[in-house]
């Protein structure tokens, strides 16, 4: 299996993109940007759906856990129900507290949108098939850790720029806590790194295949670093039980306190988005991404054993959140400097002996 | 409003080492308000926090938004015409404040109800008890960020709400109850349905417990936290699962022994250590305790008449009545006085939850945000009955 679905639209988008440019007599350096540029739409379309799909699910998976339906009513059984709540959100007033900063308050969801829109770049979805067809960052991972990271900058700037204070202290949680939470993350795919001896997602994909035993979470050396990333995972999200930036019972609503609307709706978005974003790359890490469990012969196409993978880190988060009380600020901050930040190091070490000698 | 203390206030709360080296930073506390419209103060309760940082330096409660004029009502209505009253002001309590009330009234006109209605009583009492226990429950589980547990016990909470709808048409304020007896018998069902709940309740409680109270995250955040010494509770007049979760074995219900309650066998759960995890074991405990008075009273409630006659137009004797029981939130007091007119002339209720949220600046002091919403719950207020 060479090529694949994805890769076939990669392809004929920039094969359209060279025609284009060659009839309308533009220069070749345009023909990239335009093809990446359709990519991105295509994934940024992909992923709000997702998103709304998301929502939807929470909702029914919520219901199930807690004795009751869900959304019923809006479409077969209540699937348009985020579309709905999504124009909702579009018809909203905007309001800006008094107060505010105004351009803080604007800047704080656009930035956090942005920062996880970009992580998709590098998100192998099959076969030689990332964002543009066939363009691999040879350092993937640090630049997807690198532009997640920007994300707490918009936090911090929506807390301090809502003018309220409730906001401001989700703010500095939301900051302290993804910041805390990076460190051991890394550790822990620092591990795989090693492991695949590469930074690019794809090559750390290729390198777990054929067959189901080859992926990375059924090498035991690798298990510390799996859980680790569970964890890590499940606080970059800001999700019970780590949601303190939100903590609704203690600070109303966090730093999206003071918003309302579609600023409102992109905070949402990317909660759920970045849920899922967190899926993908714990499924392209350490289930393999887009190999199916069976080897090559696999009919399936990867993509979709990409989305499986992914889905189920999403309702193992939803899971997670219907379920588990939230910790204390102290707490949150000693389980990651006190324990995973020394586990992960001694989980560097097994992997280092592992990787000599195994 | 309080004084905003600068950092000379700091040595009065507890901080870690990390905070003491870095005293050279200049740091400003903020001062915050929780409430009255806050997700987590159980009603509108509104706290003026002082912070410093995470940290709480002090925090002062505002009551009165629910104010009502409950007891000023009681001396415009005759002493039938409060029935309903009663039931308002402690919601979650309906049954037990109209027990208090009517048999503050029924002492000071020195009239004996039947042996059936005391029974009927106690059991409406315990039932409000569990669904009072329960919304304590799932509420607490909110309040510490897990959603699941008030579904669940409001699934429970349910079929009690049920069983009260058959029988007084009522599903939270039911007025039942009335001077000299009750409104009607029991329906025909009752016992059974009633019966059958109390089978599966206990396996429910394991349930609930399995998910939240031994869940280590929950008991990381509810152990220590409130710390309630019993020398608080004295200086304070704390009463109920509070003060029994702090090791003393104060229940209206055995040390003054009202109504039917010396008759029957039940325990007083206590536990030691005085935090919100010793009250939240004790209110569970509770709830257990409750099933067993529950199915004492079904073997032994007695056939016969439920109401006696009661002059329609009531006039006690000049004097005044002081009458105590066990409400889910500790001790629940009915001072009536009569001046002989059918008019109460003064009617003041010692409602426990007033009581009980005195203490807690004491208990949030150096505490961190989270910890607030923590110990409101585990106090169990209600806010209409601290605001009457």
């Amino acid at each position: 299996m060479n090529t694949s679905i994805i890769y076939a639209i990669g392809a004929a988008v920039r094969a359209w993109s060279e025609e284009f440019c060659q009839g309308h007599g533009i220069p070749t350096l345009f023909v990239d940007i335009l093809a990446w540029g359709i990519g991105a739409i295509l994934v940024l379309v992909l992923a709000l759906l997702v998103a709304l799909f998301i929502i939807w699910l929470e909702r029914k998976v919520s219901g199930y856990i807690q004795v009751r339906l869900g959304p019923t009513r809006v479409g077969p059984v209540g699937l348009f129900q985020t579309a709905m709540d999504a124009l909702k959100l579009l018809q909203k007033e905007d309001i800006i507290p008094q107060g505010a900063d105004y351009w803080l308050h604007l800047c704080g969801p656009v930035l956090v949108f942005t920062s996880f829109m970009l992580g998709f770049a590098v998100i192998p979805w099959d076969v030689k098939a990332t964002l543009a067809a066939n363009v691999d960052l040879n350092v993937g991972l640090l630049y997807l850790l690198g532009v997640t990271s920007v994300g707490v900058l918009g936090i911090v700037m929506a807390g301090w720029g809502s003018n309220n204070k409730w906001s401001l202290l989700g703010a500095m949680r939301g900051a302290a806590q993804i910041i805390s939470y990076e460190v051991p993350l890394l550790l822990a795919l620092v591990c795989v790194v090693m492991v695949a001896g590469t930074l690019s997602l794809t090559r750390i994909v290729e390198a777990q295949g054929p067959g189901i035993l080859a992926w990375y979470v059924f090498k035991p050396y690798l298990w510390i670093p799996f859980i680790m990333f569970i964890i890590c995972g499940t606080a970059e999200v800001n999700r019970t039980p780590f949601d303190l930036p939100e903590a609704e019972s203690e600070l109303v609503g966090g730093f999206h306190t003071e918003y309302s609307g579609m600023k409102f709706a992109l905070f949402f978005l990317t909660e759920f988005d970045h849920m899922w974003f967190v899926g993908l790359l714990g499924a392209a890490v350490f289930l393999g991404g887009w190999q199916s469990p069976i080897g090559a012969a696999d009919p399936i196409p990867g993509f979709v054993w990409l989305m499986l993978k992914s889905f189920a880190f999403v309702l193992l988060l939803q899971w997670f959140r219907w379920t588990l009380p939230r910790l204390r600020v102290d707490q949150l901050m000693g389980l990651a400097w006190k324990f995973l930040i020394p586990v992960g190091f001694i989980a560097l070490a097994i992997v280092c002996v592992a990787v000599l000698f195994v | 409003m309080p004084v905003v203390r600068n950092g000379g206030r700091r040595d009065a709360c507890p901080t870690t080492n990390s905070m003491e080296t870095q005293t050279a930073l200049p740091t400003e506390e903020l001062l915050i308000n929780m409430g009255p419209q806050h997700p987590s103060t159980h009603g509108v309760l509104r706290l003026v926090l002082t912070l410093d940082g995470e940290r709480v330096v002090e925090a002062v409660p505002h009551i009165g938004y629910l104010h009502s004029s409950m007891e000023k009502i009681a001396e415009a209505s005759t002493y039938q015409q409060y029935v309903p009253y009663a039931d308002r002001y402690d919601y979650l309590n309906a049954m037990g404040n109209e027990f208090a009330y009517v048999r503050a009234v029924e002492k000071l006109c020195g009239i004996e109800v039947t042996p059936r209605c005391e029974y009927i009583r106690v059991i409406m009492a315990e039932m409000n008890r569990i669904a009072s226990h329960l919304v304590y429950f799932g509420c607490l589980g909110l309040d510490s960020g897990a959603w699941t547990p008030f579904l669940y016990c409001f699934r429970e909470r349910e079929v009690v709400l049920q069983l009260f709808e058959d029988t007084s048409g009522q599903r939270l304020l039911y007025h039942y109850l009335r001077i000299g007896g009750l409104r009607n018998d029991l329906p025909a069902h009752f016992c059974d349905k009633l019966a059958e709940f109390l089978d599966y309740f206990p396996d429910r409680i394991k349930e609930y417990d399995d998910l939240l109270t031994y869940n280590v995250i929950f008991r990381n955040r509810l152990e220590g936290t409130g710390q309630l010494s019993q020398e608080l509770c004295r200086r304070y007049s704390i009463s109920g699962p509070n003060v029994r979760g702090s090791g003393i074995p104060y229940d209206v219900r055995r040390v003054v022994g009202y109504s039917i309650y010396p008759q029957l066998e039940f325990d007083i759960p206590t536990q030691e250590e005085g935090d919100a995890f010793a009250r939240h074991l004790v209110r569970v405990e509770e709830m257990r305790q409750s099933v067993r008075i529950l199915k004492q009273c079904l073997e032994k409630l007695p056939e016969g008449e439920i109401n006696v006659k009661v002059p329609r137009k009531l006039k006690p004797v000049v004097g005044e009545v002081f009458e105590r029981l066990e409400s889910p939130r500790g001790e629940l007091g009915c001072y009536l006085v009569s001046d002989g007119s059918e008019k109460p002339w003064r009617l003041h209720w010692r409602a426990p939850s007033f009581y009980n949220l005195q203490v807690l600046p004491e208990l949030v002091r150096g505490a961190y945000v989270a910890d607030i919403v923590i110990i409101l719950g585990s106090i169990d207020i209600v806010l209409p009955d601290i605001d009457r």
